[in-house]
């Protein structure tokens, strides 16, 4: 028999928002960060030029080849072992559990985003970049206006399924100390001694955000991806 | 041929079930109690002391490893037959499982750098108190220290905390004297720190010891068990077990 009389108490209920809020400020954040760092980075990893590209080829292989929790783990336990990081300036970010998580999930979702768009910009077409060249376009222009603008467009339809299979790795976030709302459900679980329902209300919330942004996406999608769309008329 | 070795599994599968061992769960990351020796061995007071209830009952026993917070739901979707795992005896636990007699009884207490605070809930206001997840050291804070402004943080294990002890995460734990005397106090990464404050007093969220937990209705392991425990303590090998991990007596009064 399922019982949701527990999960719908207020303190339990304020249990679950406080951990929505801190799923979503931690996908947020390393979303926005990852991203902004992927862009130079697929840049650099599609460059002709093995000095640039090769370090970014070694940083997407070993962040990918890896599981998340085992980068978690040593970002947040392993280096706390160490009297040099603790003694230096950068403990101070690395002592809290909200930047170690944040670090691991950005790191994560910037490798990831990086062989993405280095795809996309492979894939461009090569008409679009000879017609670029012959308008007199340097690199860092052709770059600017024609590549990236094309590729991260391009991108959107996968960009999309990151961004929601990055939603679930947020939950690696309660094996830190952190409450979100794989933690709160963590909680309710081990205080009542309920495996079901404090972990079938948490993947309703997981449902309903992954709901909002398919929903965001598609509307993305019909805006920027319109000039690839089959003509309707 | 098909058929008769198909008789022939059958037959083994039945006999073996007749000497099904009883399946014992435990979180093995509680020093002394229960945790894995260098060479990965389970080990500890518990294990040991399970060991002889089952010599007494002439029981066969094995062990299952489990994660503290889940040991309970382990224990009622049958992932193994009892909880040997340094439980302590509640009354919120007891809606969810069956409880033999107590097998020891050790206090909690605060554990926090020696001299930094005086132990009390006030005293604690603004700081970071590591707990187990699912303890009753958890609720203990929860109840006591959150109130006083103190930030309640959960772990998956002792160990984990005592990790963030060392590495100046948390600024106080609560945990059994006894684990956190053996599991960080004496250890390297313990030094400079000590029990402050107290023994921690609520019956209601600590109980009267540690007991073993059966699935509810399961009233023939747990008498079985209740009358082992009754039998080490007169033959001796009760003490036996105790006196190879304490100087004291672990049964309590």
């Amino acid at each position: 028999m399922l019982d949701f009389a527990v999960v719908l108490e207020p303190d339990n209920l304020k249990l679950y928002g406080e951990g929505l809020l801190t799923t979503v400020k931690l996908l947020v954040i390393s979303l926005a960060c990852g991203l902004a760092a992927s862009v130079p980075l697929a840049v650099l990893r599609v460059s002709s030029n093995r000095l640039a590209s090769l370090p970014v080829w070694g940083f997407t292989y070993v962040i990918r080849g890896t599981p998340m929790l085992l980068q978690l783990y040593l970002i947040y336990y392993g280096l706390s072992q160490f009297a040099l990081v603790r003694e230096s300036a950068a403990w101070a970010l690395l002592s809290d559990a909200w930047f170690c998580a944040m670090l691991a999930l950005a790191i994560n979702t910037c490798a990831y985003t990086t062989e993405m768009l280095a795809g996309a910009l492979r894939a461009t077409s090569h008409g679009e970049i000879e017609a670029a060249r012959s308008m007199g376009m340097n690199r860092f222009t052709l770059y600017r206006r024609v590549l990236l603008p094309s590729a991260l467009r391009r991108s959107l339809p996968a960009y999309s399924n990151e961004v929601v299979m990055m939603l679930h790795a947020t939950s690696l976030a309660s094996t830190v100390t952190l409450l979100d709302i794989t933690g709160a459900a963590d909680r309710l679980y081990s205080t009542y001694y309920m495996p079901f329902e404090p972990f079938i209300a948490a993947a309703l919330f997981y449902l309903a955000l992954t709901w909002l942004i398919v929903r965001l996406f598609r509307r993305f999608e019909r805006r920027y991806l319109a000039y690839l769309a089959p003509r309707t008329h | 041929m098909k058929k008769i070795t198909l008789l022939a599994a059958l037959v083994a599968s039945g006999l073996a079930h007749a000497a099904d061992p009883i399946r014992i769960g435990v979180d093995a990351t509680y020093e002394p109690f229960a945790y894995k020796s260098a060479d990965g061995k389970l080990v500890g007071f518990d294990i040991d002391m399970a060991n002889a209830l089952c010599a007494q009952m002439k029981a066969k026993c094995v062990f299952v490893e489990q994660e503290w917070k889940g040991i309970i739901p382990a224990l009622n979707a049958k992932k193994y037959d009892a909880i040997v795992s340094s439980m302590s005896i509640t009354e919120e636990r007891k809606k969810a499982v069956d409880f033999t007699s107590k097998y020891y009884h050790t206090p909690s207490r605060l554990i926090a750098r020696a001299g930094s605070v005086s132990g009390t809930p006030d005293s604690l206001k603004g700081k970071r108190v590591g707990v187990l997840k699912a303890s009753t050291q958890e609720k203990y804070a929860l109840k006591y220290y959150q109130p006083a402004g103190a930030t309640v943080v959960p772990y998956n294990s002792t160990q984990q905390a005592y990790l963030d002890m060392a590495a100046g995460r948390l600024d106080a734990t609560v945990a059994d004297s006894v684990e956190g005397s053996t599991g960080f106090l004496k250890k390297p990464e313990g030094k400079g720190y000590a029990f402050v404050g107290p023994v921690l007093k609520d019956e209601a969220i600590f109980g009267h010891g540690a007991g073993i937990a059966v699935r509810k209705g399961d009233d023939a392991l747990r008498n079985n068990f209740n009358k082992a425990i009754v039998d080490v303590r007169k033959n001796g090998t009760y003490k036996k077990v105790n006196d190879k991990y304490f100087a004291f007596d672990a049964y309590g009064e």
